[in-house]
């Protein structure tokens, strides 16, 4: 590879022709001829070059790849907006059930009463811990699910035979918000924050006019502050005409402890790989699934599920709904994930888990003020954002900050968000990490502080003690190589 | 080009008297390495200020709005194939596009 | 269970934060409304729920089934997800640090790279959500490429693809024109009177619902081309062994179900959206990409790229309002590839195609004709002798799943009932199944 040095070489670097992983049965049926049967301009002129490699040699190279990753099951990873908390282990067993694993989308219902009775559940919970009265399961990610709130917002105004273009969104706002709206045909506008990082209400009324349809907030928000106007907030919208939007991202904060339809929310999505501990997987499979208030409830996609006469259905009669956004019934393996979740809780330990980790960011908050003079004042939910400026030492950034955590064992905080908060960083630490770890965390972060003083250039060219270290990103977007080429 | 005989406009696009357009200096700075260039195609009628073409770093895009309404004529495909010219050379080599003004017969038609 | 504060720890905190209670903290929340009852059921241990869980998946317990339409019931080696699973793959997040996040992002530059390979494509992406909302995007793109609005999908499209097509297009201003094939299989003829200025794209599905393999993808390949238009060809990967991928007839985008390569059925999720496309659509192309690269010590590495087509930060104008991808789905899928590996991959389709022309033949014996005789490969469709759902019932109550009747997609096929027949059955189960259809046919 042009003389570069390697981790850990790719499969294909490793094939060799004729090897074989997996062995197939021998054929027991009588075999016929694959040519008679398919013209050969339908058939595959030469296999696909898939790597040849045995067992061991890929259950090495994939353990392997890996002991490169930083993860929760080996490091703090504090990643704010992300809720990286334990995933119950128990949960990999019960997905991996054969009756589940084996479950068919398209099923009869007969055929399919355990598992639409956990679907069922799990909407019916969602609703009461929302304070919502419908859910739908079917998006597969938080942005899908706001693809679907927005649909279904959309129809319900058009329904009553109102045109409202316009989507208000806090500057504050996860860059999925207006890219939704944008997708849903909609105009994305944005809304000022004030100084402290709430909605500026003035900048608010002044935009909300019979245009808008709906208005985007994200609550607590993206800066770990609940609005304690939001109340009046929702009343005002209302009264405009417009519907409010939740996105849940950071619902983990609220659950058992205030419910979103209580103040006013109308749609939500829930992002479970979050708040309902769902493994992220390095970046997916979440689920989405959005709730809404009674009289948005005709236009959620379907099939719903129904239960009459003692019996689960699939109902696909639902003459104003928005369609599919899913080709089958949603991620149903992170659904399962979810009612396991719920059900090893129940209500108290559902309200214990949001305080804990309102408890633990809180801590953390007070811990890290004396090294941040930008420090906000008051406390935060689940998760603290602080600004670096006047944090660090000459000419080290966040981004070298965050970096160098990667030396100490920590996965890096979220960094440069939100956009309104300059050098921004995002801990949040959930309800799992110990005393003694926040505390190691904080005197990591003075480690660092002290460090980015006396050596600045050892933090600006951290990580060092990481698999690689810092990449060409530049190098690697002017000359895409985005594939293995022999 | 010298900077001396251009046309500057708020967004920090260039325009000179031939109707050449390109992002200044303190833009390429701004936005550090250029990794790709978007360009219109040829032909296209864009009004002044409209976003034609789009300059992308790492972590950031940003809208290249036309200082004029006219025609695109000629675009800097050396560019697009190698944009770290725009750093490089922001009012040599790293031209964007070239325009041809409406004139003032065409706006009538 | 998961919180790991003692009393006298959660004391200790809220001396240090400066508050004499917990409720201090959540000052913010309108007082009359906090901490509502919630109507849930109570919490279960671990041993308790584990009965439960187990309890609830014995309900639904099958023998047998025949029912593919888009989800496959293919056999998973331990070893995919006994790696997949590991907590350094599934407890990690989006490799936004690319310095402590190498060994996803390099299973992702596998991945893309296996896709590549499979669909004969220039370019992948790092998966979406499932192949269905995979095609709806690929619609965007063409129609975005094209600057033209109309949408070709022939009836051979799954039904339920089409639905999701037509809600992710709904406010977009393309529209989706649906081609009749009352044969099985698109007619160039058919195709060519549909051909307009304003077409942006043909959506063919191949092998397409019916399980035929559509046999004049070249001409349509050629005619959408010479149209303006693009081809979207969306697929099914473990076909890929034997059949024509989608590069070879000339694809501009190749979308598919990726649930085939290693994933559980689990009722419809989670799956694996694959989109490829070629080089010149790249920039449009919604979704992660992880591209290679060097660090500061020249060695290869792997990071996240082409980020700024992205809504983290395009925003409205980004190509895709998506964020995550599937990346274990996509891992799973990439060990399941490493396993089977290149010859192992054509034995495989080759089994799925030996059997099922097996089954169709047992079937055709006992009064359950196909319907078509266009070439397949693992699915086919058969008239029935009685009501399909009937048959279905029937056998449901042995456990034993039939297929899918078509009456509830296709009312001028009522009769009809859609077979998949994979690796996994025996020349013995399905002689069984033979004679359970015939039966329930009298």
């Amino acid at each position: 590879m042009n003389g570069e040095k390697v981790v850990e070489p790719l499969s294909f670097e490793k094939s060799a022709p004729g090897r074989k992983g997996l062995p197939w049965p021998v054929c027991d049926v009588p075999v016929i001829q694959v040519d008679k049967q398919i013209p050969a301009n339908l058939l595959r002129t030469e296999p696909a070059q898939l790597p040849e490699l045995s067992e061991p040699q890929v259950v090495r190279h994939f353990t392997r790849l890996s002991h490169l990753n930083y993860s929760i099951d080996t490091n703090f990873y504090p990643l704010g907006s992300c809720t990286m908390k334990h995933n119950p282990k128990v949960n990999d067993r019960i997905v991996q059930i054969p009756d589940f694993a084996g479950l068919h989308p398209l099923r009869p219902h007969e055929l399919s009463q355990g598992i639409l009775e956990i679907l069922y559940e799990v909407e019916r919970w969602l609703s009461e811990i929302c304070g919502m009265d419908a859910f739908t399961l079917q998006p597969s990610a938080g942005a899908q699910g706001e693809l679907t709130g927005i649909l279904v917002a959309r129809a319900y105004h058009e329904h009553r035979g109102e045109k409202r273009p316009v989507v208000l969104i806090p500057d504050s706002a996860h860059g999925t918000n207006p890219a939704s709206v944008a997708l849903a045909g909609l105009t994305a506008v944005t809304v000022k924050s004030t100084a402290d990082g709430q909605v500026d209400l003035d900048d608010l009324l002044q935009k909300l006019t019979k245009d808008v349809a709906l208005v985007m907030m994200t609550i607590p928000s993206t800066l770990g502050l609940f609005e304690p106007r939001i109340q009046d907030i929702a009343k005002k919208i209302h009264d405009a005409g417009a519907l409010l939007y939740m996105d849940g991202a950071n619902l983990n904060a609220l659950v058992g402890l205030v419910r979103p339809g209580d103040l006013g929310v109308d749609v939500l999505h829930v992002n479970l790989h979050k708040t309902f501990a769902t493994p992220h997987g390095g970046g997916g499979p979440g689920a989405g699934p959005v709730g809404v208030k009674k009289a948005l409830e005709p236009f959620l996609p379907v099939p719903r599920v129904a239960f009459e006469n003692g019996v689960y259905r699939r109902k696909f009669d639902r003459t104003n709904t928005i369609g599919r956004v899913h080709g089958f019934q949603g991620n149903v393996g992170v659904l399962i994930r979810a009612y396991a979740y719920m059900r090893l809780q129940g209500a108290e330990g559902l309200r214990d888990i949001s305080e804990n980790a309102i408890l633990a960011a809180n801590y953390l908050k007070a811990k890290l003020t004396p090294l941040f003079p930008k420090m906000p004042a008051g406390a935060c939910m689940h998760e603290v954002v602080v600004s670096g400026e006047g944090a660090f030492g000459p000419g080290v950034r966040t981004l070298d900050v965050a970096k160098r955590l990667l030396d100490y064992g920590y996965y890096a905080p979220t960094i440069y968000f939100p956009m309104i908060v300059p050098e921004a960083l995002m801990i949040e630490p959930t309800e799992n990490e110990s005393k003694e770890t926040l505390d190691h965390f904080v005197e990591t972060f003075r480690t660092i502080i002290a460090e980015s003083k006396a050596t600045p250039d050892l933090v600006k060219t951290a990580p060092h003690t990481t698999p690689v270290r810092r990449l060409d990103e530049v190098r690697a977007a002017r000359d895409p190589r985005l594939r293995y080429k022999p | 080009m010298d900077p001396k005989d251009l046309r500057f406009t708020k967004s920090h696009e260039w325009i000179a008297p031939d109707g050449t357009v390109g992002i200044s200096d303190h833009a390429q700075h701004e936005i550090t390495d250029v990794v790709f260039v978007e360009l219109p195609k040829t032909g296209r009628a864009v009004k002044a200020e409209e976003a034609c073409a789009v300059v992308e770093s790492v972590k950031a895009a940003f809208d290249i709005y036309a200082p004029v309404a006219g025609t695109i004529v000629a675009t800097n495909e050396e560019g697009a194939k190698n944009p770290g010219l725009l750093n490089k050379s922001p009012y040599g080599e790293g031209w964007l596009y070239k325009i041809q003004m409406t004139t003032p017969a065409d706006r009538e038609s | 269970m998961f919180i790991p504060h003692t009393d006298e720890q959660k004391k200790d905190m809220l001396a240090t934060i400066g508050v004499a209670r917990f409720d201090d903290l959540i000052g913010a929340l309108p007082k009359n409304l906090v901490r509502p009852k919630l109507n849930l059921p109570g919490s279960m241990s671990e041993m308790e729920l584990v009965r439960h869980m187990e309890e609830l998946a014995s309900r639904d317990h099958l023998a047998q089934s025949y029912l593919g339409a888009g989800a496959y019931e293919h056999f998973v080696p331990t070893a995919v997800w006994s790696v997949a699973l590991r907590g350094e793959f599934a407890t990690a997040y989006t490799p936004y640090q690319a310095e402590a996040s190498q060994g996803t992002l390099q299973s992702i530059f596998e991945f893309q790279s296996l896709i590549c390979e499979l669909f004969k494509m220039d370019v992948a992406n790092a998966s979406m959500y499932d192949g269905a909302s995979a095609a709806a995007e690929a619609c965007l793109v063409a129609a975005k490429h094209t600057g033209r609005n109309e949408i070709l999908v022939p009836e051979t499209v799954h039904p339920q693809t089409l639905r999701v097509i037509q809600t992710y297009l709904a406010h977009s201003g393309a529209r989706v024109t649906s081609v009749p094939c009352p044969n099985g299989i698109l007619e160039p003829t058919v195709l060519q009177k549909h051909l307009g200025p304003d077409t942006a794209a043909l959506l063919i599905q191949n092998p397409n619902f019916f399980g035929c393999l559509e046999s004049h993808v070249q001409e349509l390949s050629d005619l959408i081309h010479k149209a303006g238009g693009l081809l979207i060809a969306s697929t099914y990967p473990v076909a890929l062994g034997l059949i024509a991928p989608p590069g070879e007839y000339g694809a501009d985008i190749a979308v598919a179900e990726g649930q085939s390569l290693g994933l559980p059925l689990a009722y419809g999720g989670p799956y694996l959206g694959l989109f490829a496309c070629k080089n010149e659509l790249l920039r449009k192309m919604p979704g992660r990409v992880v591209g290679q690269t060097l660090d500061a010590d020249g060695k290869r590495a792997f990071v996240l790229t082409l980020q700024a087509r992205e809504q983290h930060i395009r925003r409205e104008k980004a190509t895709s309002n998506i964020c995550t991808n599937q990346a274990l789905c996509a891992l799973a899928a990439t060990i399941y590839l490493s396993l089977v590996g290149k010859n192992g991959f054509k034995e495989l389709a080759t089994l799925n195609f030996q059997k099922a022309h097996y089954a169709a033949q047992v079937l055709a014996k006992g009064a359950f004709a196909p319907v078509f005789q266009h070439p397949f490969f693992n699915e086919f469709v058969v008239r029935c002798p009685t009501s399909p759902e009937k048959i279905v019932e029937r056998l449901a109550k042995k456990r034993v799943l039939a297929g899918l009747p078509l009456g509830a997609y296709y009312k001028d096929r009522a009769d009809q009932l859609l077979v998949c027949v994979t690796e996994i059955k025996t020349k013995a189960d399905m002689d069984q199944f033979g004679d359970l259809l015939a039966e329930a046919a009298r």
